[in-house]
Parts: structure tokens; sequence; C-alpha cells
């Protein structure tokens, strides 16, 4: 099987606080420790593990500026055979349906049987992988954590509320949104990723792709004004004080609200 | 706008679903004056209409076996066939309209808009919104040109529900347009989680543990606290992804939804897919290193500390105080 994944370069959540910079038009970016989108983590080694068990071939393509081919690269060395980076200055501003096109183009320069998307990323949108679908006019389920082959198509599984699982039989070529959870990704150490630091990662333009004027800020039709902290209510009460105080406050407290039994 | 609006309503087992009424009050917000019209398909639909058929101007009925299990892959190419072009689509953001929304917006032609928490009235063809980004970290103002129509799907919980009285709206047979849909994607079943050696959802003191315990070793220390407590440990997502914890211990919108009297939250950040799934309002105490983490926000009580220093200390204050 033939997989493309998409995958995204984010600040990394669980390793930074997000703050507004001054004026709100960007969050503070100097001290941002960047990394694979989680969900697109979890996509890359699904994949690798359906082309370790059925043969074929795993493609990982970001969109993004030129730091993001660091994140193609690890990602190979998870063991991905290609990578291509989707780049151009008329890519900048888009929204998730110009991000959408950019990938849809991509995917069309290839023969894809599968193509994952992680479920969201860091804008929490969830839209992408939904409107590639859409473009290429193939089948889609979203928040996929399990997927098995089964015969000519795929069997999966759909997380839905209340921690229940949905299971649907689709039919291939088609496009999955993946859930985190539905594996546990490799660790890449410095020796894989060295072993993929001289692959080559082509490069996808406007031009090449074919997409100048349907991407970008003049085609977005939806747009992020600023980012801001909304007006907090009330919030929690704030206990300070050393260990041993907050530790005694905690355990007062526990104790009239019926914590301690 | 005088564009058609629509409120996708979703439904299980003969009742509506909460976002129904909760989409109808985001539409007065976003489109006030507007005329919602009700989309209910399904098989047997008819109670729900009678539900919540009075929150609307008019309902649109697609009653057809076909569509006994809301299978996104039949509902988008449904919705193309029926809805004039133009239209405004409300679709809650759950992990239906999550599979729904971009793809219908793509076919519809209309501008798709995720996951709204908070808006404002229309301005000409101008939506003003407000999302979240980085789970709740920081919110966003976004700007919607939605002058060839919109998808737009709304947080449950985000908007207060409207009334559902008044007459019914006037109820359109449309079910005719499900004849002859097809669908690469067939629905099979659903399996229900599985209730594994605890049930979190009927314990009174939760100790719930997240991403900020750092390592796998670090849940002695939770556990020995819920010990000293005589409390069961509950935990968010990311836990359970990496397999720390079973799945029947996780609390959230994609986990349990639990009603305790009194929740520690230990390094939990207050995703809303996390607190969406604790109810009754309980005595919750955080305690989390970042002093911005969005759970203090929800908490009744908050404590900005590092949980290796703090657990040992106070596992044993408990253990003095019996």
């Amino acid at each position: 099987m033939e997989i493309l994944v998409c995958v995204k370069r984010v600040p990394d959540s669980a390793e930074n606080e997000i703050a507004v910079a001054p004026g709100g038009a960007d969050i503070k970016r100097d001290d941002l420790v960047y990394s694979v989108n989680e969900w697109d983590n979890y996509a890359v080694e699904e994949a690798i593990q359906i082309v370790e068990r059925d043969g074929g071939n795993v493609t990982v393509i970001a969109v993004g500026d030129n730091e993001s081919e660091d994140i193609v690269r690890r990602q190979m060395a998870m063991g991905a055979s290609e990578g291509l980076l989707a780049t151009d200055s008329a890519f900048d501003g888009s929204d998730g349906l110009g991000i959408a096109t950019i990938l849809a183009a991509a995917a069309r320069k290839g023969n894809y049987d599968l193509i994952l998307t992680g479920a969201q990323a860091d804008d929490g949108a969830a839209q992408v992988g939904g409107m590639l679908a859409a473009l290429l006019d193939r089948p889609y389920a979203s928040i996929v954590n399990m997927i098995e082959t089964n015969g000519a198509g795929l069997r999966i599984g759909r997380e839905i509320e209340g921690g229940a699982q949905e299971i649907n039989e689709i039919e291939l070529p088609c496009v999955l949104s993946v859930q985190t959870g539905i594996n546990e990704p490799r660790y890449v150490g410095i020796r894989g990723i060295r072993k993929v630091a001289s692959v080559e990662i082509p490069v996808l333009d406007a031009g090449t792709l074919g997409v100048g004027d349907t991407v970008g800020a003049s085609a977005a039709k939806v747009r992020r004004v600023d980012y801001f902290v909304p007006a907090v209510g009330a919030g929690a009460e704030m206990i300070e004080g050393s260990t041993e105080e907050v530790a005694d406050k905690i355990v007062a407290l526990l104790k009239a609200k019926g914590g301690i039994k | 706008m005088d564009a058609n609006l629509f409120i996708y309503v979703a439904h299980a087992e003969g009742q509506a679903d909460d976002s129904a009424l909760e989409l109808v009050s985001a539409a007065q917000t976003m489109f006030p004056g507007s005329k919602p019209v009700a989309l209910v398909a399904g098989s047997g639909v008819d109670p729900v209409i009678q539900e919540i058929g009075g929150a609307f101007d008019g309902v649109w009925k697609f009653d057809h076996a076909s569509l006994a299990y809301p299978n996104a892959e039949l509902l988008r190419p449904l919705f193309v066939k029926a809805l004039p072009a133009g239209s405004i689509v409300l679709l809650p953001h759950n992990t239906l309209g999550i599979d729904l929304g971009p793809g219908l917006s793509v076919k519809l032609g209309a501008t798709y808009v995720p996951d709204v928490v908070g808006a404002s009235a229309i301005d000409g063809t101008t939506l003003k919104i407000v999302r979240q980004e980085y789970a709740g970290q920081v919110s966003t103002h976004v700007e919607a040109t939605i002058a060839n129509g919109a998808v737009i799907t709304v947080r449950p919980g985000s908007f207060k529900p409207a009334a559902a009285s008044g007459a019914a709206g006037q109820v359109t047979d449309r079910s005719s347009d499900a004849e002859g849909l097809t669908s690469k994607r067939k629905f099979v079943e659903v399996i229900q989680a599985e209730a594994g050696d605890v049930d979190i959802t009927r314990e009174d003191v939760l100790v719930s543990v997240g991403r900020g315990i750092g390592e796998q070793e670090n849940l002695e220390l939770v556990n020995e606290l819920a010990d000293a407590m005589g409390a069961v440990v509950s935990c968010s997502r990311p836990i359970v992804d990496a397999k720390w914890l079973e799945r029947p211990r996780q609390v959230g919108t994609s986990g349990k939804t639990v009603k305790p009297k009194v929740y520690l939250a230990l390094g939990i950040s207050g995703s809303f897919q996390h607190l969406g799934g604790i109810k009754g309002n309980p005595f919750m105490l955080a305690v989390n290193k970042n002093p911005k983490a969005p759970i203090f926000q929800a908490a009744s009580v908050g404590v900005v500390a590092d949980l290796l220093e703090l657990l040992p200390v106070l596992t044993e204050k408990i253990k003095e105080s019996r």
C-alpha cells in the first residue's frame, strides 16, 4: 500500500507555556520548542506499521517554511521512505482550505491508496483531513483509533463520545484522520536521524503544484485577527506558601469537603 | 444576511442531543432575526421532531432506513443535494460534526468555521467569532467571509440552550432526497467502552492525574495519595494514550463522565475535552506548575507547585491527620 502522511510543525504544547505576545498579533515564539504535531506522529507510526505488515511505502509531507524540513526528516527516520516539503511564500496566510488545496495538489502527483492526517493540530480545527478527502473525492473517516486491512478495503474504528468505538468498513483509496493513542509511536534516536540526514527532500512550490491563486492570504476566507487571553471570571482561589503550608491547607480543605474518607 | 439557515439536530434513541438547542442560541447570536430550519435525519425521527420542533421556524425531515445511523459519508451527499446554494449550516463540534463539516463545506462551496466558542452578530458578510488554540491556552478572534454560505461547528456547552417552546415549526418531508444514496464507508457497529475493574463514574472522590506527572514511575506518588485519602485514581487523556493507566479511568468527552463531590486535578492542563467529562460542580482542587493552565479557571482552589515535591508531603500529612 502507498501511504501519504501529512504532518505539521507546531510549538510543542507539552513543553511550552503558550502566551500572547504584546499587541496580540502572535504568540510569544522566542523560547518555543517545536516538534511534530502529536496527532501526526501517531499517523506516521500507524502508516509504518501498515507497510511493515502488508508492504508498500510511506511518504511524509509537510506544508510550511524551510524549518519544517527537520520535521519531515525526523518522521522519515521512523521508517518512511520518502519526504516532501511544500513550501512557498505564496502559501503564507492560507486558511484550512488553502492547506488542504496544497495537500490535494501534492497527493494528485502521487498514487496513494491511503492518506493519513492527524485528527487535529495546534489550532484545534480538525478540518484539513476532511477537506482533503472532499477535494480528492475520496471517502473519509475522522478520529480513527484502529485500522485493519480488510480485503480490498479497511476496517476502521472511530473514537466517539463516551469512550465508545464506531466500527466502519471503508473503501480504498481513502483519507483518514488519526487519533492519539492508536499505537505507541517508536522512539527516534540521533542515529536514526543521521541515517536520513542526507536524503533529498523534494520541494513543491506553488508553480509545481499549480495552486497559485487558490491558496495563501488573498484566497483565505477565514482569518485570525488576533490572539488574546479572555478576561477571566473568578477562577480558582490560589493557595500559596511553603510546601508544608500548602499541604496543611489542602488537608484542611479536603477534610472540610469530604475528600478524605 | 437573509441566507437559508439550517441547524443539524443530533439525536440518539429518539432524543435530541443537548447541542440542538445550543445551536439555536448560537444562531440567534450570530444571525439575529434569522429563521433557523432544523435538519432531522435518521430512521423514525418523529419523536425527535416533537421534542424540539418548537424551537425552530421549520423542520426538514429526512426519514429513511439508510440513515438509521448518522454516517457522515451519507449525510454529506444528502445535504449537498437538499440544501440551496449559499446556505448556512450549523453543526455541533463533536465527533459527528468533525466527521461531516469539513467535507460538507468543500462540497457546498461554503466557508468552514470550526469549533466556535463565542460570537457576535454578523457584520455584512463577515462573521466574527471566538475560537481557542493550544488546547485552550489562548483564544483568538477570527473573521470569516461567508458570502457563499458557511458550515459552522459550535463547541458543545458554549451557548446556553434556547427554549423549545412555542408552536412547532412546519415540517417538510424531504425523505425522498435520501433515496439511492450510496457511500464508500459502511457503518458496522458501535462497541461500548469496556467496563474495567473500577467505575470512576460512581466515585465521590477522584484523584485525577495528567501529563504534568512527567514519568510513569511518578504515578506511584498519585496512587499513594489516593490510598491515603481513600479515593480512586482517574486521569486525563495523555495518560491513557501513553498506556500508563487503562481507558476506563479516563475522564473527558472521549472517556467517562464523572460526578464526584471532590476532584483533585494533578498536572492536568484543563482542556475542554477533559472538563466536559466533569459534571455536578464538584469541589475541584488543581495543582499545576503552569500558573496559566486553563484548569485554574475551572477549579475552586488552585496551587502552583511541582507535584513531585508536594505529593509526598501531602500524603504524609493526610496519614498523620487520621
